[in-house]
This record gives structure tokens, C-alpha cells and sequence, in this order.
């Protein structure tokens, strides 16, 4: 997951340096250092910038993208370009801006069959497992949709429709007779595409695909969702436990405990 | 800064008001500056695009619309809009608009051959009543013809239709309508003698049961959809089943989603009356009080050239009568369409059409019907129409609160114009009818023109205009707000040919240089939406006006200042017989715009300053230029056909009720709107003791008739091998002559797609985004391939939309109709799918 490396940032920083002065600039002389101090200034991928599908973590992804462009030439959408000297990405190395044109998901994922490397890894054979980046609903101010009207035009360019994204269905108490539906992101199922991002019809965008490692929470290690994990194991995961019957009042026209249920799920 | 939701939503409103304006603020200094901005000025108005009819608040700023909001307090929508309303206030500012007409010359003189060169609206007027002049010499009134719109106002419906049925005396006006609701016209008029829904929207929070039978509302009525969704949502019990030919958003909700084979929706709705007759769970009191039994004439034929072999083929083409049957000859003829019979006809698991059936049966359950596209554009549209209006009646599930077969529109005013004013070839405004020579000898005294004016036969309709154009039988023809090149079926064999048929003088009025204004010979520029005073009608009868919010661009002109303007060109001497002209002798050597609109009659009303509560005053194009108030001599004169005409039912408010409504649903009758019609206490025309009345019918009862399954017109074959279904997708509107010009709207779907089951891609070696060509017996288009996303075709059948001018779908569709409504099947034809 693209996670960076742990590893103290000017260590990394250097080993990026390293790294792009040997690919980026590949030949010799003064270019070849200016190239270098730019690559250098790009000490993190912009949030923005997407990679392509297969590209693994960041720091393994640059140490191992030689820069060729084949992934670019192949894809035959105007989704992948390679970064120019100035930008914030890494000079040469291939990514793209969702808004800008998304990522299409094509089945047979021409640019990581271009990739001599493995940079764009191989097994990567299902574009539906591609892992470029993580939607997110980023601002719930202005998403149409949470303000209850019926745009839902993300969830509709949805590749991966009703898994990746869902529409929630809220009811709205402000005019007491209309739905909401609220664009949610399954982690699971995103391929960060960028579809949502690129179509959203705000003037600047509400949802947004940001490298997962920018993008996800983590739930910590010392709590688990108890209602996950029954059903997961199919039933509770304590067993030979019992419910004593609770004492009710006898021979009253109603019976209060029936409306209480209290079983649970 | 702290700021609350509420705010946040004025600043939406303020954000996109600055964008249309054009202004560069970034953004905080946006919503600093123009959140509390309040030298907008804000007035009520409809939105411009579906049937559903969102009440909109629009706001000006120095001439131009710069914001639109959902109006919080419209009943219909509480403020809210679906994403074409939301961007409402680009859709009159395109690049391309229309500003001056534009007549096909060389060298200075009109050819048709020849190049679009910019003409005064004198210049063209001339050239074109020329023409339609020679056309009347020639051949006579039937010669000439219009092509109009459900996106009409009102007002411009009626004066078109007086116009062309009063003063050219030809019944060859017809709307797009046509190939919208013409079926449920039909249906309607069959079961129960008028026209339109019983119900109205407060259907959606009282059913305990919806079904979609071929309505994908999630998508085509986007706002009502999501009143639906909160019943669903919130009313305990509430189940939701959908049935379409393929999955579609509609199916997200589904408690029961069923994809079935093309056309044998005749056979479901066969079984489920079967189902409630074989568990004798009809309503017996409501049958034996307010309903008979008839069956329909079969075998019709498919709306075909007579040539046709399919016509041929048919032993009764046309023929739409029905007759009296009993309850038990009724009972047998359902019989056929069994629980198996059915789901093997359908592909329906039988388990699944036995819970849909059950629903309808169950005395308890109140349920909603509602359907679109799927029944209308249908070879059997009446028919099918009919057969759900046949289980609502066995069941007593009608008229009241939740229990409602809802015939959903499409168009903002195919109910309001296309249907309530009379623009179909064969109607008059309220109901009426050409070939009644009663309606006609009432129209005749309303519009003060001599007896025998309005001829008895109903004129083409849109299919058959496209044929006789091409025949060269019609030869001077006007297109007004809508975009039928891109839409008439079989568009290569039977539209292009009329169109370009050198016979023939094409004129198109339109704000944008569409496929089909691109066809004609001459090019009227047209003021649009907000640029005129303007009314719509809904789906729920609900009539709305707007004032003129702003002035059109450049010399663009209103559909209805375009009529009348022309009606000063041709003296009744022009276009009537002498022999007609006698009848009433003081009409000779005036002007059809003395006759129709300068009479003393429509024009009672005189100018007066428009002006809002505030005191905002308004704009009116048309009134400055003609001297008179004439939406409202227009509106005024459209009422007594409903308040003193032949036909009941029909009744509205006076004009200025309107400007202080925010809709009302008619019948309007003592100051109090109708929710529910043909129910006592709801209905002021069902006297008290009655319960129930069906006034539509002489004898107030409603008609089931019986009607089988017939297959399509064109199914798959070896050669072409997948069925073909066409449709919208909720980006955007009809033929995105409006929505394609919003740059967001583009973005958010930019071109049409074909969307395929992705085992039938894999067969053809084809891959998802692939170029592909799809071909029927008529015509190819190049599309590409989608397997994945919104719209999930069963093996055997593709969808693709229709609002993409650069892949114009209905090259390929069959331009076979329902035989009695005359509407267009649009999801039924067979294809297939190659590489490109």
C-alpha cells in the first residue's frame, strides 16, 4: 500500500537524489545535475499526482521506473504523461492528474504489459486490483449531493458502480419528503481511477483521489468492530452462554418486553 | 470563520452566479461578496427540462441570469434540483447561439443548395411565405405543415395550433410529443374517455407498493425519485419493483428488480390480472359500479408505409376498436397468460412475477404504478398502457391517495402544450378533437372563423410528416423547439430525404445550430426559456408561469412572436376558398393576424406594466411588439375551451392566479386545486353520493380492455443478432442541444456510449472502450463499447443514449409505431455490434 518509507526523511531524500541522478539524467554533465537538484525538491509525490496501476510503494516504484515512457505510449487514453523539469514530480517518471483525465480501467491494461521493468508490476492482471489511489468525498459542504440534490454524477462514472461507490440513503429532515444519497467510498473495491474526480461538476472539485497512504484512516490494532467480527465467524465468538428470562409482570393487557426485542443482531 | 451549511448553500447560489457571470474573484472573495448579494433580483419561475417541473427561483443581475436556486418552497422539489437544474442558468449562454435567422442563398438569392447567409427576419419572412404560398397554390392546405414541441409554453402550443388549424386550415401540426406520450394519450382516452393522470406526486409518500414498468426515474425524474426513495426509506412495509428490459439505476432500489424479454410486458400485466381474477381478489363492488369489459381489435399491424410487408401482413392494420365483452369472456382470454407461460414468455423467475402480482392483489396494499418510455415508445404503447390501467381497475386501486397508475411525462409541458392546448394533428385544445364536429363547430365559435374552417381529418403526424416530406406530398414545413433530425426513427431513409427533398422549404426555429436546424433552409434565431413570459404544465397537472426575466440575445424571437408575426404575411384570400370566406364576409382582406390574434377577441387585453409583489417590473417582448397583452389573450381564450366547451374537466384559473402560484393542478374549481380526480370529496365534478365518477365516459364508467400479447415489430435474427434499446441518461436533456453546451455537463458524460454485457463483447473479441460500429437494416453508427458502470444490459440486447449529436442513434432505430398512438418504438430493433 503506498505507504512511505519509514526510513528518516534525509536518508530517503538522498537515496532519491541518488536514484534520480542515475535514471532521470542517465547521461553525464551539467544538465544532468540541474535535473538532479529539481528531482531532489521533489522530496514527496504531490497529492495529486497519480501513478500508474501496478506502480508498487513510491520510493520501491522510482528505484525501480527507468523512465523509458513506454507505459505513456501504450496507454490510449491522454491519461499517463511523464514529468517535465519544473514539476513536483520526479523528472521522467510517468502519472497523472485525475481531474485532469482519469485513469479508464482498460481490461488488458496496455501500460503495464509496456513496462520492462516490473516498475508497473506484472501481476497486475485484473484492472479491477489496481491500486493507484483512493477516492474521497472531501468536502461535504458542497457535494451536491449531501445538500440533498441529485447529481450522484460521480457514483454514475463509476467503473466499478455500487461496489466502489455507493449511494447512502439518508432521509432529509429539511423538506421532510426527499432521499439523500450520500456518495460513499469503499476502500475495498476503489482502483482510484479518478473518474469521480475528473466528472464532479463542481467548480472545484468535492471528491477526490489522493494516494491511499494520504487518503485512509487506520482503525487501531487494539479494537476490533464486534459485529464484523460475529459475522465473519458466522456466529458469536463465545459460545455456551445463556439468557436468563426476565421476570414480567403477569396477565396485563399488553406486554411491555415485546416491543423491547433486545436480541441483537 | 465559521460558517453554517445553510450559509454554505447561499454561497452555491453566489459561486455559480459569479462563474456564469464570467468573473474571475477567487473564490473566498465569491462568497464573501455575493453570498448576501441583493442587487440580484429573484423571481419564480419552472425548470426548463423534464416533466417533473421543479419549481426554480431565477436570478438576474443587469440583464442576464446569473444564479438559479431550487425554490425552498416549491411543492414538488423543496428546493431542491437534480444536476441539469443545478446548472440552469448556463443553458441560455452557449457560444453558439442563434442571434440573427440565417436563409441558404448563392449569389445573393435563397438556394437550396446554397450556403447559411445571415437575412433580416423581413428577408426571410418573405422567402418563406412565399413559399408556404405556392405550396397552398399548389397542392393545398395539407401542403403545408409545423413540427412543434412538449417543450413549448403554453401560449406558443396554442397559437401555433390556431395558426395552423384556424388560419392555414391544415391539421398537419403535430409535437415531439408524439414520440413521447402519444401512447398515453391514447390509452388514456380509450380507458377513460380524458386525458392525463388521475393522481398527482403525494402519490409518492402514500404508497405502500411501487412499480416501475419501464421507468428508469432514477435517472429521468431524478427529484421525484428521490421522494420515492424516501418512502421507501421510511414507510414500513413500502417495497419498490422495477421492470425494464435491462438494469438500471432504478434497480439500486429494488426489493423486486426484474430484467424481461422486449414486448412481453403484454404478457406480464396479462398474468397479473389473470393472477387477481384465478384468486378472486378483484374489487366485485368497484367492478359492478364503475367498470365494463371490452376486448380490442388484434393483429394491427406496426405503423409501418402500407407498402411494408408487416403492414400487408396484418389483418386488421390500425384498427383500434374494441368491443363489449363480459366479465367471464374477460376472464377467459387472460387465462392464457399463465404463472409459467408467462415467466418462460418473460425470462422472469416465476417466483418473482408471483410476488409482483400478489402486491397488486392485496386489498391492504396501496399501490403506485408508474411508467415512461418503456410503455409509450412501444408498438403495443396503448395497449400496454391499458393493461396496467386494467389490474388497477379490477382492484378498485385508483383515484385515491397511493393507489394511482401514474403515467409519468417526460417533456416540461407534454401535458401543460403538447396535450391540454390541442397541438396534435388530430386534437383541439381541452380534450377536443378534429374529426367531432361538435369540437370542431365550438372551436370554430371560440375563434370566431366561419363553420367549416377547421377540417375534419386529423393531419399527418410527426412520422408520417417525415414520409410525405420525403413523398414531396408536404413541401413547406416548420420546426419549432425541438430537434427532430436527431431523433425521428430511420433518420437516413425517412427524415434526411423530406428535409433535403428539393421540393420542399424546411424552416427551423432554434436559440442553437442543431443537427436539424443544420438540415433546413432557413434558420429562425429563438429567444428561450427565462427571454419570454412563459407557462408549463407537468405531470400532475400542475400549471406554472414565469415572467420574462431578461432579454433574448441579438434578434432572437419567441416560437409564438414567430407565429403571429408570420400570420401578418397571408390575406385569407391567400389561403381560404371564396366559398369559405362568404360564410362571413367581413373577414375578407384581412390578414391572418387580424382574424386569429388582432380580432377584438384575443387581443382584449391592452399592454400593462408586468410587475412582481416587490414592484420589480418585467420585460414582455411579444405584448411591446404586438400592442396587446397577449400570453394572457392567448391564456384567457384557451379557458373558455375548458370552462364552456363540450368537454368537462379541464378547468384553470384565471391568468393572474397563476403569477401568484406556484402551480396549481387542475381542475381549479372554486379557488381549490384537484389531487385526485373521479373520486367523490377529492373531485368537485363527482357529485356526493356517486363515489366514484369516470365523467370522462358518458356512462362514468372506465374501460378494461383486453389485450394480448403481439411480438415487436423487429426482433433479432441470425444477421442482426442483438435487440437495441435507446433512452436518456440524467447528464442530459433530450438530444444535449442545452446540456452539451454546459461545459460541467459535457465533462460528466461527453459522448454516448454503447453499453453491452461483457460475455456478448467477449464473443465479438471486443473490449471495453473499443471502437465499435453498430448496425441494424437501416443505418451504422460508430460508438464505443462500455461493459462496466451505470447501465447493465442482459446477454442479447444493447443500450445506447440519443443525446449525442456526433453519434446520432436513431440513424439505426425502426421507424415502426404503435398503430393507434402513432408513437415511435425506440427500444425495440434488432442490431449487432462489429469492430470499427
Amino acid at each position: 500500500m503506498g505507504e512511505p518509507s519509514t526510513s528518516p526523511a534525509s536518508a530517503q531524500s538522498r537515496r532519491r537524489f541518488l536514484a534520480n541522478m542515475a535514471r532521470a539524467a542517465g547521461g553525464v554533465g551539467a544538465l544532468s545535475l540541474v535535473v538532479g537538484l529539481f528531482a531532489r525538491q521533489a522530496q514527496s509525490l504531490p497529492a495529486q499526482a497519480l501513478r500508474p496501476p501496478g506502480a508498487g510503494p513510491e520510493a520501491d516504484f522510482l528505484a525501480s521506473c527507468i523512465r523509458c515512457g513506454l507505459c505513456v505510449r501504450d496507454c490510449p487514453y491522454p491519461t499517463l504523461s511523464l514529468a517535465d523539469i519544473g514539476q513536483d514530480v520526479p523528472v521522467g517518471t510517468p502519472y497523472f492528474v485525475a481531474r485532469r483525465a482519469p485513469c479508464e480501467m482498460c481490461d488488458d491494461i496496455p501500460c503495464v504489459k509496456a513496462c520492462p521493468t516490473g516498475a508497473l508490476d506484472p501481476n497486475l492482471t485484473k484492472i479491477d486490483d489496481a491500486d493507484m489511489g483512493l477516492a474521497v468525498l472531501v468536502d461535504e459542504e458542497t457535494c451536491l449531493n449531501l445538500l440533498g440534490l441529485r447529481c450522484d454524477v460521480c457514483y454514475r462514472v463509476c467503473p466499478v458502480i455500487d461496489e466502489a461507490i455507493t449511494l447512502e440513503r439518508h432521509h432529509n429532515e429539511r423538506t421532510g419528503k426527499h432521499a439523500m444519497f450520500i456518495p460513499t467510498v469503499h476502500s475495498d473495491k476503489c482502483t482510484g481511477c479518478g473518474k469521480c474526480e475528473r466528472s464532479c461538476v463542481l467548480e472545484t472539485a468535492a471528491i477526490r483521489v489522493f494516494p491511499r497512504h494520504l487518503a485512509k484512516g487506520r482503525i487501531g490494532e487494539h479494537y476490533r468492530l464486534g459485529w464484523v467480527e460475529k459475522e465473519n465467524n458466522g456466529q458469536s465468538l463465545i459460545q455456551g452462554i445463556v439468557d436468563l428470562p426476565d421476570r414480567m409482570p403477569q396477565n396485563l393487557p399488553f406486554n411491555p418486553g415485546a416491543t423491547l426485542g433486545g436480541k441483537g443482531k | 470563520m465559521s460558517i453554517s451549511r445553510r450559509d454554505f448553500i447561499k454561497t452555491q447560489a453566489a459561486i455559480a452566479a459569479a462563474t456564469a457571470a464570467g468573473t474571475t474573484l477567487s473564490g473566498a472573495k465569491i462568497a464573501e461578496a455575493q453570498a448576501h448579494d441583493d442587487t440580484i433580483r429573484w423571481d419564480k419561475g419552472a425548470c426548463r427540462f423534464c416533466g417533473t417541473g421543479c419549481g426554480v427561483l431565477v436570478g438576474t443581475k443587469q440583464g442576464r441570469i446569473v444564479a438559479t436556486q431550487g425554490d425552498p418552497d416549491a411543492p414538488v422539489n423543496k428546493g431542491l434540483n437534480c444536476i441539469k437544474g443545478y446548472f440552469l442558468s448556463k443553458i441560455m449562454y452557449g457560444k453558439d447561439r442563434l442571434t440573427k435567422p440565417l436563409l441558404r442563398k448563392t449569389k445573393g438569392v435563397y438556394d437550396k443548395e446554397g450556403q447559411f447567409e445571415e437575412v433580416s427576419w423581413d428577408e426571410a419572412f418573405d422567402v418563406m411565405a412565399d413559399k408556404w404560398k405556392e405550396a397552398i397554390k399548389k397542392k393545398g392546405p395539407t401542403s403545408v405543415g409545423m413540427f412543434g414541441s412538449g417543450q413549448w409554453t403554453i401560449w406558443e402550443g396554442y397559437a401555433a395550433s390556431k395558426f395552423m388549424k384556424g388560419g392555414m386550415r391544415s391539421n398537419n401540426i403535430d409535437p415531439n410529443a408524439r414520440h413521447c406520450m402519444a401512447s398515453a394519450v391514447g390509452a388514456f382516452m380509450r380507458a377513460f374517455g380524458i386525458d392525463e393522470p388521475m393522481g398527482c406526486y403525494d402519490d409518492l409518500e402514500h404508497a405502500d407498493v411501487f412499480v416501475l414498468w419501464g421507468a428508469n426515474m432514477a435517472e429521468m425524474h431524478p427529484i421525484l425519485w428521490s421522494r420515492l426513495t424516501d418512502t421507501r426509506l421510511t414507510r414500513e412495509g413500502c417495497e419498490v419493483h422495477v421492470m425494464s428490459t435491462f438494469e438500471h439505476r432504478s434497480f439500486e432500489l429494488a426489493d423486486n428488480g426484474m430484467v424481461f424479454t422486449p414486448q412481453t410486458d403484454l404478457a406480464i400485466a396479462n398474468y397479473i390480472a389473470n393472477y387477481i381474477i384465478q384468486n378472486k381478489a378483484y374489487n366485485q363492488d368497484f367492478i359492478d359500479k364503475h367498470v365494463n369489459f371490452n376486448a380490442t381489435t388484434t393483429d394491427i399491424g406496426y405503423g409501418l408505409r402500407p407498402e411494408h410487408p408487416l403492414q400487408k401482413a396484418a389483418k386488421n392494420p390500425d384498427k383500434g376498436k374494441f368491443d363489449k365483452v363480459t366479465f367471464d369472456e374477460y376472464a377467459a382470454m387472460v387465462a392464457e397468460y399463465t404463472l409459467e407461460k408467462t415467466s418462460e414468455m418473460s425470462g422472469v423467475p416465476a417466483e418473482q412475477l408471483e410476488r409482483l402480482a400478489k402486491a397488486y392483489a392485496d386489498p391492504n396494499k396501496k399501490v403506485t404504478s408508474f411508467w415512461t418510455m418503456g410503455f409509450n415508445q412501444h408498438t403495443r404503447g396503448v395497449w400496454v398502457n391499458g393493461l396496467v390501467y386494467n389490474i388497477h381497475l379490477l382492484m378498485g386501486k385508483i383515484s385515491e391517495p397511493g393507489n394511482s397508475p401514474f403515467s409519468l411525462t417526460g417533456q416540461p409541458s407534454a401535458c401543460g402544450t403538447a396535450r391540454e392546448v390541442g397541438t396534435f394533428a388530430h386534437r383541439l385544445p381541452a380534450d377536443l378533437v378534429v374529426m367531432n364536429e361538435k369540437h370542431r363547430d365550438f372551436a370554430e365559435k371560440v375563434w370566431e372563423l366561419p363553420k367549416g374552417t377547421i377540417p375534419e381529418k386529423p393531419g399527418y403526424h410527426a412520422v408520417l410528416q417525415n414520409r410525405m416530406l420525403k413523398d414531396g406530398k408536404l413541401n413547406a414545413y416548420w420546426v419549432q423547439c425541438n430537434n427532430n433530425m436527431q431523433a425521428a426513427a430511420n433518420m437516413n431513409e425517412e427524415t434526411y430525404p423530406g428535409y433535403r427533398n428539393p421540393e420542399n422549404f424546411i424552416t427551423v426555429s432554434d436559440p442553437y445550430p442543431t443537427v436539424t436546424a443544420m438540415a433546413a433552409d432557413l434558420i429562425l434565431p429563438t429567444a428561450m426559456w427565462m427571454e419570454k413570459e412563459g407557462a408549463y404544465g407537468n405531470a400532475e397537472r400542475r400549471t406554472q408561469f414565469w415572467r420574462q426575466q431578461v432579454d433574448a440575445p441579438g434578434e432572437a424571437k419567441s416560437d409564438m412572436w414567430q407565429v403571429i408575426e408570420f400570420s401578418k404575411r397571408f390575406k385569407v384570400e391567400e389561403v381560404w376558398p371564396a366559398d369559405l370566406i362568404a360564410l362571413k364576409p367581413e373577414l375578407s382582406g384581412k390578414t391572418l393576424y387580424e382574424v386569429l390574434f388582432r380580432n377584438g377577441h384575443t387581443d382584449k387585453f391592452p399592454l400593462q406594466e408586468i410587475t412582481d409583489n416587490a414592484g420589480n417590473v418585467y420585460n414582455n417582448s411579444e405584448s411591446k411588439d404586438f400592442g396587446f397583452y397577449v400570453q394572457k389573450g392567448i391564456f384567457e381564450e384557451y379557458r373558455e375551451f375548458q370552462w364552456n366547451g363540450p368537454k368537462k374537466g379541464h378547468e384553470m384559473a384565471p391568468f393572474e392566479a397563476y403569477h401568484n402560484a406556484r402551480g396549481l393542478r387542475w381542475p381549479v374549481l372554486d379557488g381549490q386545486e384537484t389531487l385526485w380526480r373521479f373520486r367523490e370529496g377529492y373531485d368537485k365534478h363527482v357529485k356526493s353520493g356517486e363515489g366514484i365518477n369516470f365523467y370522462g365516459k358518458p356512462d362514468g364508467r372506465a374501460a378494461i380492455i383486453f389485450a394480448p400479447f403481439e411480438p415487436a415489430a423487429e426482433s433479432p435474427d441470425k444477421e442482426f443478432d442483438l435487440w437495441l434499446s435507446t433512452g436518456r441518461v440524467l447528464e442530459h436533456w433530450h438530444s444535449g442541444s442545452m446540456t452539451r453546451r454546459v461545459p460541467e455537463l459535457y465533462r460528466a458524460y461527453p459522448d454516448a456510449k454503447i453499453y453491452m454485457h461483457p460475455e456478448d463483447a467477449k464473443e465479438r473479441k471486443l473490449k471495453r472502450g473499443q471502437e465499435v460500429k453498430i448496425q441494424t437494416r437501416r443505418g451504422e453508427v460508430t460508438s464505443r463499447v462500455e461493459t462496466r458502470g451505470r447501465n447493465k444490459p442482459p446477454r442479447g440486447l444493447v443500450f445506447m443514449p440519443w443525446f449525442d449529436a456526433g453519434q446520432l442513434v436513431n440513424k439505426l432505430t425502426l421507424d415502426a409505431t404503435d398503430p393507434l398512438s402513432k408513437e415511435t418504438d425506440y427500444k425495440k430493433c434488432a442490431c449487432r455490434v462489429v469492430r470499427a
